[in-house]
């Protein structure tokens, strides 16, 4: 029998979860229109108004929100509610310098307190859990969302945040924590290190760990399963929708994520064409938030690829399912969590060095974490015949993108012309991470 | 007495030093004298060539990525002593070497001594003050 934090919404059949869909598209529709001059100069550009969404097929008639919309009208520009409205503002990194910003009103809070109160149940928590929540906390969206919606519940929980790995182990096994929260890789590299440290954490009491911010598969579902003796289960969410908790697996089913269809409208779409997929099909995830007050976003392009399964789901929840992410249209990377844009690491480049350089990132996964190894072409312009130029050099790199991006990366200078050009265009990516 | 030396950026990697050379070879370019400073990643390959600026542009033309580095050749006598001396000297003055590197004469008894210094104009005031042979470049290319 399945549990639910709030049965009435999450089981409500699919005519009376639309037609509550189509008022609140309605509602948010007419709101942005009011509120937000890019929303105003966007649908009077396409012709059309807040009166012409007279169903949900009428929302594929809105243009498209982008990131780059987002950056455009940094920090505030996409606000729907007044700053002294506004009681909570995280932030994501960018394509280039500046981070996303996202506020939340109260109620915002409060609505993604719920839906991750939701999810903690659908993975299988519940009051009288203790919950070791080893996301990031601060602008990063990950611990406080985390941290919220763990209290909802009533369970009880460690806002242990990321990093000191071996304390973490140690406050885990003393407290007795049942459930864990951080992303797929450090589950498994707590594994490594508590076994380095002889204790097997197979027989901790973890029941359940929830696990997201980067992509992971099924092969290494079963592996932290294995290691860690647990349920694992895939959450899904970004800060520009609202941050954790957007979808989440159930336990009974483990196939696909639920999306909170009262509070997001997911659409698939063909990346190239803007045009919706076939049912089923594999296309980018496009996301309009319906109730959210502080940035509301229409059809806001997320750049993941997923597809959405609309049949009925074991554990009685009505909401669709989002296949696991398999990719991005667009070249981000999620390296231990963190976005990623090859262009931010190339304007640190131009930033440090002055001139645009030839570089390759090459991500790996060792031990279970993600590894970045910056590769630049050594030109003449910075090209020393001092070793400690050159070493300082690739310091002062690695130093600009812990700070900027928070990853850690090692920066190799390579000759020149031995990054490969493809057609003319350097190629910038090698990801090796074999998920 | 500044004497031009070229340095060239190669990656730690096998076969680099055999093209270099190979490269040079054909341009039917001596080399004089030579260092090689390294690290786990990468190295420093710094020549003194009879023909800098053929050696330079046939290793541009090839991909590499090189520089002209002034460098000063000093002429010791071959024996126990005879490098403490010039270094007592850069010392009394202050004047830092960045790295050197020696060989010896084909005919007479000394050796010489490349020097990079940091401040190149003040280490030649310094070693002429105290009488040191320091080599032109012709010299030395020539050699």
């Amino acid at each position: 029998m399945a549990n639910y934090f709030n049965e009435e919404f999450e089981t409500l059949p699919r005519a009376a979860l639309e037609a509550l869909q189509l008022k609140r598209l309605q509602a948010v529709v007419a709101r942005v229109y009011a509120q937000v001059p890019f929303y105003r100069q966007s649908f009077d550009a396409a012709g059309i108004g807040p009166e012409d969404v007279k169903s949900l097929a009428d929302l594929q008639r809105l243009p498209f929100t982008t990131k780059q919309d987002m950056r455009d009208s940094y920090p505030y520009g996409l606000f729907a509610a007044p700053l002294e409205e506004i009681v909570r503002i995280h932030a994501s990194s960018g394509t280039t310098g500046k981070p996303t910003v996202v506020g939340y009103t109260q109620q915002d809070i409060s609505t993604w307190t719920e839906l991750m109160a939701r999810s903690f149940v659908a993975a299988g928590a519940h009051k009288g859990d203790i919950i070791h929540n080893a996301y990031g906390y601060g602008l990063f969206t990950g611990g406080l969302g985390a941290h919220y919606g763990a209290e909802r519940l009533g369970a009880s929980v460690i806002p242990i945040s990321g990093g000191n790995t071996k304390r973490q182990i140690m406050i885990m096994q003393d407290f007795g924590s049942t459930v864990l929260t951080c992303t797929p890789s450090y589950s498994l590299y707590l594994a490594e290190e508590a076994a380095a440290e002889g204790v097997d954490i197979r027989s901790s009491k973890l029941r359940v760990g929830i696990f997201g911010a980067e992509p992971w598969s099924e092969a290494m579902r079963g592996e932290i399963e294995a290691n860690l003796g647990l349920d694992a289960i895939d959450i899904y969410g970004l800060s520009e929708i609202m941050g954790p908790g957007v979808a989440i697996e159930c336990i009974e089913a483990k196939q696909g994520l639920h999306i909170w269809e009262d509070h997001f409208i997911p659409e698939i779409i063909d990346p190239a064409t803007g045009q919706p997929v076939a049912a089923g099909e594999k296309g980018e995830l496009v996301i309009t938030t319906i109730t959210k007050q502080g940035i509301p976003l229409i059809r806001y392009r997320t750049r993941d690829i997923t597809s959405i399964d609309r049949t009925p789901c074991v554990c009685g929840r009505t909401h669709g399912r989002i296949a696991r992410l398999s990719g991005r249209s667009d070249d981000m990377l999620i390296i231990r969590g963190v976005n990623v844009f090859p262009s931010q690491i190339e304007s640190i480049l131009v930033r440090v060095e002055g001139v645009e350089p030839h570089y390759l990132l090459i991500v790996d996964r060792k031990d279970n974490l993600d590894t970045l190894e910056v590769q630049v072409e050594v030109n003449e312009e910075m090209f020393s015949d001092e070793i400690k130029v050159l070493q300082s050099l690739a310091r002062t790199i690695e130093k600009e993108i812990k700070d900027m991006l928070g990853v850690t990366s090692t920066v190799k200078l390579v000759e020149p012309k031995t990054i490969q050009r493809s057609e003319g265009k350097a190629q910038r990516v090698r990801d090796n991470r074999k998920l | 007495m500044k004497v031009e030396q070229i340095s060239i950026f190669i990656e730690n990697k096998s076969g680099r030093l055999a093209e270099i050379t190979r490269i040079l070879g054909e341009a039917g370019i001596n080399i004089r004298a030579l260092s090689l400073a390294d690290t786990s990643d990468f190295g420093i390959l710094r020549l003194i060539v009879n023909d800098v600026e053929k050696a330079n542009a046939v290793l541009k033309e090839k991909g590499f990525t090189v520089s002209k580095t002034e460098v000063v050749a000093v002429e010791v006598p071959d024996q126990p002593g005879g490098l403490s001396t010039i270094l007592q000297a850069l010392d009394r003055d202050r004047i830092n070497v960045e790295y050197m590197y020696a060989f010896v004469e084909r005919c007479g008894g000394n050796a010489v001594i490349i020097f990079r210094f940091d401040e190149t104009d003040k280490a030649i005031t310094a070693l002429s003050a105290n009488s040191f042979n320091m080599l032109s470049g012709e010299r030395l290319y020539s050699m």
